[in-house]
């Protein structure tokens, strides 16, 4: 384990091992990996039941923090911590108390005194959430939902647990995740997930313009022609094309990616024929896949969106669990302080973030 | 001591204590759940002693501890599974052992969240006493006193045996 790895780990877990905050997938082992996958399975069945509600978070307060809007991340976060039996408060920063003059510092002040438990951040700067958890009040958890290039750590978790649904597990696994490798959080994530839990290979298919620069390192092999990457395939991830990040002429127009990089019916034919779809959504028909595809017999997109907030409510009960006795609650004033660590909030615009400097 | 608990015996008392109480109340056609992991075991053999056809359920009670916030959450939860409505049913709760009441309780909070139950008939194989809630079980098949450091467990699929445990205490 690298020292930048285990700095992660200690950040992210208590000195027992158990999950503490949920902001990166790196530093994290098969063990404790397996084990929130585990525990989303339990959770899928609550989604069956009449009443789709468990109490393990009655009385606790997550505040969704979202700095970068996602209706579709944010939704079914709100669901998770909703069937946990929390209180939910949705907060979209970009248009809400900021707008009106109020800091960000000042706003965070404010939901701390609320009493929260929990933050889940989506952040379009990588590293937001570290610095938040670094800066949070002991007993508060901060799960990532998302921050700029760097990591969408829940999102890899439900694709781990639609795979081990539909293939058993991933010994001997062939995953090819193709299209926009170099703007997508969710696909550092996933490779770091797939070889930590014994994936065979990991491929990314792309276009030079749209990868990482040493992407490799990463932990995956490449691949320029899709026809070639498709070959022996057990599953194959699909990216949505960043449009609103793409600073510049990266691609010579959308049909051409299409024709080059889309999944097509004769080019899913390439693959192992029990070969599974995925993709995170929301989906550009006919830009990264081909309707019958999307909407075909080997296409799990749907059950992606099922097992994200059974992932979503394992993460948060697994890092609410056992935390009454540490938590230090409201002093006369309503504000939560602890020490000289108290209410470092707002990021200063110079603030560098060595660890994910590239992926910003 | 658990030389003294013939496992046989425990099983005809609680099968006997389970007709009694169904012939008491009219209830004919019972759903039946164990609580995992002794209470499966002893519902997998009520249901033949019993005569039952209808497969029995499964009730994991990890997501309804009232201890989460102490402990955290058990890493070897697993689903529940009842194959069967409970809405309107009778139902017999089976588990091991009773001791505080809460394991109980957890487990009628989650079967209410399937549906509301016509009522249920709790039993356990070993009643230690030392209630914390106001719960009693309808049928027993033994009620032991045990020193404060000592506990049972009811070990097996096969064969089912009760083991002493000392805690150190």
């Amino acid at each position: 384990m690298t020292a930048d790895q285990a700095s992660k780990r200690s950040l992210q877990l208590t000195s027992d091992g158990q999950l503490r905050h949920f902001l990166t997938l790196d530093g994290l082992d098969r063990a404790l990996l397996t084990d929130i996958l585990d525990t989303a399975d339990s959770f899928i069945e609550v989604g069956e039941r009449t009443i789709k509600k468990v109490p393990l978070l009655r009385g606790r307060t997550v505040v969704n923090l979202f700095f970068e809007s996602s209706t579709r991340t944010r939704s079914t976060f709100e669901l998770a911590a909703k069937r946990l039996s929390a209180d939910v408060l949705n907060l979209d920063i970009s248009t809400s108390a900021t707008s009106k003059g109020e800091s960000l510092s000042d706003t965070l002040l404010n939901l701390e005194a609320m009493a929260s438990d929990m933050f889940v951040v989506r952040h379009s700067q990588s590293g937001a959430p570290h610095f938040i958890a670094e800066s949070v009040t002991p007993g508060v958890a901060i799960i990532n939902a998302g921050d700029g290039r760097h990591a969408h750590p829940t999102q890899a978790m439900l694709d781990m647990l639609t795979i081990r649904q539909h293939k058993g597990g991933f010994e001997g696994m062939k995953v090819a995740i193709v299209g926009d490798v170099l703007h997508s959080r969710v696909a550092r994530s996933q490779i770091r997930a797939l070889n930590e839990l014994g994936a065979a290979e990991v491929r990314v298919i792309a276009p030079g313009t749209l990868l990482p620069r040493d992407v490799e390192s990463l932990g995956c092999t490449v691949e320029y022609d899709m026809r070639k990457g498709m070959k022996d395939l057990d599953v194959v991830i699909m990216l949505r094309l960043q449009k609103e990040r793409m600073e510049g002429a990266l691609l010579p127009s959308e049909r051409e990616f299409y024709r080059l990089y889309g999944l097509s019916r004769d080019k899913l034919a390439l693959a192992h024929p029990e070969c599974i779809v995925m993709h995170p959504g929301p989906i550009n028909r006919g830009v990264e896949i081909e309707s019958a595809v999307a909407d075909g017999p080997q296409s799990v997109i749907l059950n992606q969106v099922t097992n994200g907030i059974a992932i979503r409510m394992a993460v948060m009960s697994m890092a609410m669990g056992g935390r009454c006795q540490n938590v230090t609650r409201n002093r006369p004033g309503g504000i939560r302080r602890d020490g000289d660590q108290q209410h470092r909030w707002s990021i200063p615009e110079d603030h560098q973030w060595p660890a994910f400097a590239a992926w910003r | 001591m658990t030389a003294l608990l013939d496992m046989n015996r425990l099983l005809d008392e609680l099968e006997a204590g389970l007709r009694n109480i169904m012939a008491e109340r009219g209830v004919t056609s019972p759903a039946l759940i164990g609580i995992r992991t002794g209470g499966v075991w002893l519902a997998d053999v009520m249901r033949k002693r019993l005569g039952l056809e209808e497969p029995f359920g499964e009730l994991d009670i990890s997501f309804y501890r009232d201890d989460f916030s102490r402990i955290g959450l058990n890493p070897k939860v697993k689903p529940s599974s009842l194959p069967f409505s409970t809405e309107d049913r009778d139902i017999i709760l089976i588990d091991d052992v009773i001791m505080s009441g809460r394991t109980i309780r957890a487990a009628m909070n989650e079967i209410f969240d399937y549906g509301r139950p016509a009522s249920i008939i709790l039993a356990t194989l070993i009643d230690l006493g030392a209630r914390e809630l106001p719960i009693q079980p309808d049928v027993t098949g033994k009620v032991l006193a045990l020193a404060s450091h000592q506990r049972v467990k009811l070990r097996g699929p096969d064969p089912l045996h009760i083991e002493l445990q000392e805690t150190g205490q």
